[in-house]
């Protein structure tokens, strides 16, 4: 059997006084396409900056692709949250699809074929290739976000990250970012952080519950129950009216994790 | 006015102006670019305690304003990475306390300090040959370090914790353009002073970045308008001392002059609109 994409054991975070994380741990296969849920204030950015080696863990054990996360750079692909982005900053979206290719550049070291053809298929994928000379302030939610994600995409990464890819986007955008990256999870590990319960329930492959503790396991199935433990009130799964449901058809009662 | 071009310390003071603007669009625009105005600030101020220590231990005052600058800059720059919250104060601090030191520095110096007000205001007309020949030498300085690692400096700007996780030594680099940073100030210190110069670092970039939508041409556009400024302001200052016989100074008017053109060209954008 493979190695796990990552695996956190008994991790413990917090910052000063306060826990973040308490004793999870979460091993996740090579090619899932996971998303952990929860609420603000879940650890669920902590666990994001953990596996990039921003953060070490007050106790436990983090790997990721088999090493430790500083060692695994330039293997990881990571999307930050959107709207955290200045947009006024002078730039166009294949110098920021570029930087991808920074990782295992040398320092000063001018990008090549290889680099060029890896920045080229990133904008492909993410069907921004006629916008290559856009300044990021032209464009829209959505297509910011498609940037961030070829960025990622450009240093060919065996697992790729995600901040909440959807947060502010609107539903049918939301949805075609969601299609994108199940496409992308059939050729790599996808973990997406997300509280779009909705969306989640349609696409991801496995779920996993976070609020400090991990309440669920990754498995497809949500049940009242978890939800209620990570986000301490009863949650109504089926709002909005989206088509397919995450609670199995009739209540099974007790967790799956 | 052709009269003045003629004349050999206008040349001089001409060219140390375009020299130091060469410095000014390149660094500015990345000041601008990555939000560190008033970083930037604080260590041009902290840079005039380096001048008072010159004065006290009586060596050059420019490369005690070198030195403070670069150490400011580095202190903040290893605070900035750590510590997100309490920066402003932070800056200030710096700012303040590199003032005082100038300050008391200064009076316990032996004799008087003539031309102190030259570093505060900028003393372009007075610059010699040799100053001339340190703003070209931070100009190649500015050139090799942005030249060889524009895509480095350009990712972390952009996005700090990106570069982090791909694995770019993000303190380095930063550290790196903060010390250019410190240089560019210094060498503007001759043409504007210790108070105006964070002004005509972030002016003209502020203005470039209006008609540009990269960091390339932005920085082009800025050392253009720098020079403009500058070249402007000497030409002001000539004409105006000549018309109203007084000695006004060029540093005030090449700010006033780079602001002037910032607010036209706000205006002229809000008119087209859309960015290019």
């Amino acid at each position: 059997m493979s190695e796990p994409a990552f695996e956190l054991e008994d991790v413990w975070f917090a910052y000063g006084e306060v826990p973040v994380l308490e004793g999870v741990s979460l091993a996740v296969e090579p090619n899932d396409y996971l998303a952990v849920l929860g609420p603000n204030g879940s650890g669920k950015t902590t666990l994001v900056k953990l596996l990039l080696g921003l953060l070490r863990p007050a106790r436990g054990r983090v790997q990721v692709l088999g090493t430790d996360p500083v060692r695994a750079r330039g293997r990881v692909g990571y999307v930050p949250q959107r709207t955290s982005f200045d947009l006024d900053f002078p730039i166009r979206v294949a110098d920021v699809v570029r930087m991808g290719r920074l990782s295992r550049a040398g320092l000063g070291r001018r990008l090549g074929a290889a680099d060029r053809a890896a920045v080229d298929r990133a904008l492909a994928t993410v069907e921004l290739t006629a916008l290559a000379n856009r300044p990021i302030g032209a464009l829209s939610g959505g297509q910011l976000q498609r940037v961030l994600i070829a960025r990622a995409l450009a240093l060919e990464p065996e697992l790729l990250l995600l901040d909440e890819p959807t947060a502010s986007l609107d539903e049918r955008i939301g949805s075609s970012v969601w299609e994108l990256l199940q496409s992308l999870s059939e050729r790599l590990t996808v973990v997406v952080i997300s509280h779009d319960i909705g969306a989640i329930s349609r696409h991801v492959r496995t779920v996993a519950c976070l609020n400090r503790r991990l309440h669920a396991h990754p498995s497809r199935e949500l049940t009242p129950e978890i939800l209620e433990a990570t986000y301490g009130c009863p949650i109504d799964l089926i709002a909005h009216g989206h088509p397919h449901r995450v609670l199995p058809p009739h209540e099974h009662g007790g967790g799956k994790g | 006015m052709m009269e003045a071009l003629a004349l050999p310390f206008f040349q001089r003071v001409l060219v140390a102006g375009l020299l130091a603007s060469l410095a000014c669009g390149v660094i500015g625009s990345l000041v601008v670019a990555k939000r560190i105005s008033s970083l930037s600030g604080g260590i041009s101020h902290a840079a005039f305690g380096g001048v008072g220590l010159g004065y006290l231990l009586g060596f050059d005052p420019t490369l005690g304003a070198a030195l403070f600058g670069v150490i400011a800059g580095i202190a903040i720059g290893l605070v900035y990475r750590r510590v997100r919250s309490g920066l402003d104060t932070l800056i200030s601090m710096v700012w303040a306390v590199g003032m005082a030191l100038g300050i008391l520095f200064v009076a316990f110096a032996p004799g008087y300090a003539p031309d102190l007000t030259s570093y505060l205001f900028g003393s372009l007309l007075l610059v010699p040959w040799k100053y001339v020949a340190w703003i070209a030498a931070v100009d190649v300085l500015v050139l090799l370090g942005v030249g060889l690692l524009f895509k480095e400096l350009q990712a972390i700007a952009f996005d700090e914790e990106f570069a982090e996780v791909i694995g770019l030594p993000v303190e380095m680099l930063f550290l790196g353009l903060l010390s250019l940073t410190s240089l560019a100030v210094v060498v503007l210190m001759r043409v504007v002073g210790v108070i105006l110069a964070i002004a005509l670092l972030t002016l003209p970039a502020a203005t470039s970045r209006q008609w540009t939508a990269s960091l390339a041409p932005m920085m082009a556009g800025a050392v253009a308008l720098c020079a403009a400024c500058t070249g402007g302001g000497l030409v002001l200052s000539y004409v105006v001392s000549d018309a109203a016989a007084v000695s006004a100074p060029p540093g005030p008017l090449v700010v006033l002059l780079a602001a002037a053109l910032f607010a036209v060209s706000s205006a002229l954008r809000r008119v087209t609109k859309a960015r290019p």
